[in-house]
């Protein structure tokens, strides 16, 4: 077993050194990213052995009531995008369209599916669930996901089920939102075995919330002419706001780099050097090609400074009370960017466009992402419309590298830079 | 039977008899875009309610809303909407389904703003007390929503009188499908086909009548026996917008029995507690009826009740049509395979694009598999 951690725990070291270290800076003290993740997932891969329980939760679930209960939550997602930046993703994806599964399908879950069944991937697949906790704020994907999920591990499945926001949260959303966080509590209660612990999800809550404004703060440095950090920083350091939200590290993690940020931007220190156009991303990381967009750009010298993926982890802030957290994450989880009106997300990358100052407007067209990707031509019309900034999109795939035309992507952005330079001259 | 003739008339042209409709009765027409919309409210507010079916053909206006991985029934129905051809309608409802609807909705509302537009957010779950109680909530404001957008009143007699209506509907259709299972000669499967599309087309009080008659006709009709070696064939999937399928099947020697879509037994399947309160009847049918693959009961539900539906009309087989690019029926299809592989019941994947196959080729596919039955 202690041969299984350190091998685990060397795979999960080259993965998150071997492809991030390049564009991202490296901490001298012992919390850097690549630690607390080992320590997170050797933990979760020997639950069994310290008997603690696993859930694998969506990546937009509320997790803090796990967390209270000491369940060590899972984030499949997370594990897809590691799948997806170590190149693993379209060898996974095949296995699951020999089980069946459509090659139009999401490549996180087809990576995944696949993934259980033959412990493959970057870290020899995820440890078992004693639970799944599946919250359809982000999309209807996770919902059968999680369906074939809970069929082939044969344990309980719960679904937080938070009504979509056409155009607003309505009461008798509020309600059944609000019913079915005590439905969640009683099913953590009944997988544990033992009462909810309601005194430790007000601390869980806080540091939450308060991981969350971290979080902000350091994707608001980027507002900083030139950027300390870019989109690709910020896919790289997501992981803990999204897998470790509601702990103590996450809050000494983003101090920390929000004072390294800071002290970058004192420095004149920027994500790419000699930053002259700063660019706004859309939609999820192409995780197999993070590398070779951050040089494409920078050959431009064009920054993504932002993004509005990475931001929709700390979206919600406003409906969020922190003192009760319990309460308020109702309306917090169910009005999440992935799961309002088309509109209201153009309104969000209009006021990122402002905020940020950006010269143009890059959206991932995502054939993985049904419900972040329908929409868009309209979102990039508006931004048109309102801010007359260019706009490119590319189409792609998160994980699936059979999705991906290298060259026609790099004539257009050339194409695209061109006309920046242009508008800038 | 001339009241075919009728029926495939409307089928074929529908927005034709549309406007006719209006012109004589005044009354607006509520289009919607999936059969978990309650018509029953929209029936008691005095309008008809529409089912949208799309296009195949011509797609320009729509493509420049949606990238090329949308399927191509929503693709096809928003091209409709944009195109003007639907400006016959007061308005539009939209259940809450799949990733592709919910962003459909979006579209129309920031592109065909002429129409009222409502989304009816239903629950994704249905086997819980809350998620019931929620939608019998959401129920009662898609009610006040309709009043509001029609400008009329819609009474608790005015329901009562709608659910009778749909009742004796569903029990027509369902006494259909069941003389049809028995005697499959008796009608084709492709008029039965038109049948089902005009139930979501026609003035429904007018409807009922020729139904009630052709199901008159149909329980006369003298018992014939299904020719020898014919296969009976269960088909599931989305909703079916390829009528030629049927004779297609029919011509490789088999026959539909039953099915499992939208635009088949699940929009009929279901009587409503005529007792109950009527808003909590009519939720109570979504819960009870089997479900779409967007929404979740169980783990296995979708493939308990196929195989219930095989035995039940001891069917020799079971098609499933996929539609590309829809994501709830391709994620089910691994999992019912399998179900159907342990109960040793035969089947075969029609993977559905926008156009058939090529007529020869497809009837070639059923024979094969008509042939291992
Ligand atoms: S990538 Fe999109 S479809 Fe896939 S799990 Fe995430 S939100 Fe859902
Ligand atoms: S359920 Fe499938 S066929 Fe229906 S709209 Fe959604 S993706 Fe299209």
């Amino acid at each position: 077993m202690k041969k299984q951690i350190s091998e685990i725990l060397k795979v999960i070291g080259i993965f998150l050194f071997g492809k991030f270290k390049k564009f991202t800076m490296r901490f001298k003290k012992s919390n850097t990213m690549k630690d607390i993740m080992m320590v997170y997932y050797s933990e979760a891969k020997s639950a069994r052995l310290t008997g603690k329980k696993v859930a694998w939760i969506t990546s937009g679930g509320p997790v803090e009531p796990l967390i209270a209960m000491d369940v060590i939550p899972v984030y499949p997602e997370n594990h897809g995008a590691m799948i997806g930046a170590s190149k693993m993703g379209t060898g996974l994806c095949e296995t699951a369209e020999n089980m069946g599964y459509s090659s139009d399908l999401c490549s996180y879950a087809r990576a995944d599916i696949a993934c259980s069944t033959i412990n493959g991937g970057p870290i020899g697949g995820l440890p078992k669930p004693d639970m799944l906790v599946c919250c359809n704020n982000i999309c209807g994907t996770v919902l059968k996901w999680y369906e074939v999920q809970a069929r082939y591990f044969n344990v309980p499945l719960f679904v937080l089920d938070t009504p979509f926001c056409h155009t607003g949260y309505s009461e008798e959303t509020a309600r059944y939102v609000r019913a079915q966080i005590n439905e969640y509590i009683s099913f953590i209660e009944r997988a544990c075995g033992r009462k909810f612990d309601y005194e430790r999800v007000k601390k869980v809550g806080q540091l939450s919330f308060q991981g969350q404004q971290l979080w902000q703060k350091v994707l608001d440095t980027a507002a900083h002419k030139p950027a300390p950090l870019s989109a690709f920083d910020a896919f790289y350091h997501l992981a803990l706001i999204v897998t470790l939200r509601g702990t103590p590290e996450v809050i000494d993690y983003y101090t920390a780099l929000i004072a390294k940020m800071k002290d970058r931007i004192a420095r004149g220190i920027s994500a790419v050097p000699n930053e002259k156009y700063r660019l706004l991303w859309d939609n999820l990381p192409i995780w197999h090609r993070t590398r070779w967009l951050y040089d494409k750009f920078a050959s431009h010298n064009a920054c993504l400074v932002a993004d509005t993926y990475t931001s929709a982890w700390c979206g919600t802030m406003k409906y969020i009370d922190e003192n009760n957290f319990i309460d308020s994450m109702a309306e917090a989880y169910t009005r999440i960017y992935l799961n309002i009106g088309v509109d209201e997300m153009a309104k969000m990358v209009i006021a990122m466009i402002d905020k940020y100052d950006v010269d143009g407007f890059v959206l991932h067209s995502n054939r993985s992402c049904k419900p972040y990707s329908f929409g868009q031509l309209d979102i990039q019309r508006i931004v048109e419309k309102e801010r007359g900034i260019p706009c490119l999109m590319i189409e792609a795939d998160m994980v699936d590298e059979r999705s991906f035309s290298e060259s026609q992507i790099s004539t257009r952005i050339d194409a695209f830079m061109e006309i920046i330079k242009e508008r800038k001259k | 039977m001339e009241k075919f003739t009728e029926f495939k008339n409307i089928v074929t042209d529908p927005y034709t008899y549309c406007h006719k409709y209006k012109e004589e009765t005044g009354k607006k027409i509520v289009g919607y875009t999936c059969s978990y919309t309650p018509e029953e409210i929209i029936y008691a507010a005095g309008a008809l309610p529409f089912r949208l079916f799309g296009t195949n053909e011509g797609i320009q206006r729509a493509d420049i809303h949606l990238q090329t991985y949308c399927c191509s029934l929503i693709r096809g129905v928003l091209e409709e909407g944009l195109s003007g051809r639907l400006d016959f309608l007061g308005g539009v409802v939209f259940p809450h389904t799949c990733d592709t609807i919910q962003r459909l909705s979006d579209i129309w509302r920031l592109n065909i703003p002429k129409q009222f537009h409502i989304d009816l957010v239903l629950p994704v779950k249905l086997n819980t007390a809350s998620a019931r109680q929620y939608l019998i909530d959401i129920l009662e404001r898609f009610k006040k929503d309709l009043e509001h957008a029609l400008g009329a009143k819609i009474t608790d007699a005015a329901l009562a009188d709608a659910i009778k209506i749909y009742n004796q509907i569903r029990t027509l259709m369902m006494r259909i499908y069941t003389l049809r299972a028995q005697k499959p000669e008796m009608i084709s499967g492709r008029d039965l086909h038109s049948i089902i599309k005009v139930a979501m087309i026609m003035d429904r009080q007018l409807f009922l009548k020729t139904l009630t008659q052709i199901v008159a006709q149909l329980e006369n009709a003298p018992a014939g026996k299904i020719k020898a070696g014919t296969k009976k064939l269960v088909l599931t999937g989305g909703i079916c917008s390829h009528p030629d399928i049927y004779d297609i099947i029919e011509n490789a020697g088999g026959v539909v029995v039953w099915d499992d879509l939208c635009t088949g037994s699940r929009y009929f399947e279901g009587i409503l507690d005529e007792k109950a309160p009527p808003l909590e009847a009519i939720a109570q049918r979504y819960l009870d009826r089997d479900i779409c693959p967007a929404k979740h009961a169980g783990l296995t539900d979708r493939g308990d009740s196929l195989i219930q539906m095989v035995r039940k009309q001891t069917a020799d087989g079971v098609i499933f049509m996929l539609l590309k690019f829809c994501d709830p029926h391709a994620f089910d299809y691994p999992y019912i395979k399998e179900m159907l592989d342990r109960e040793n019941i035969p089947c075969m994947l029609l993977d559905m694009e926008e156009q058939l196959p090529a007529g020869g080729q497809l009837q070639t596919r059923f024979e094969t598999f008509i042939q291992i039955l």
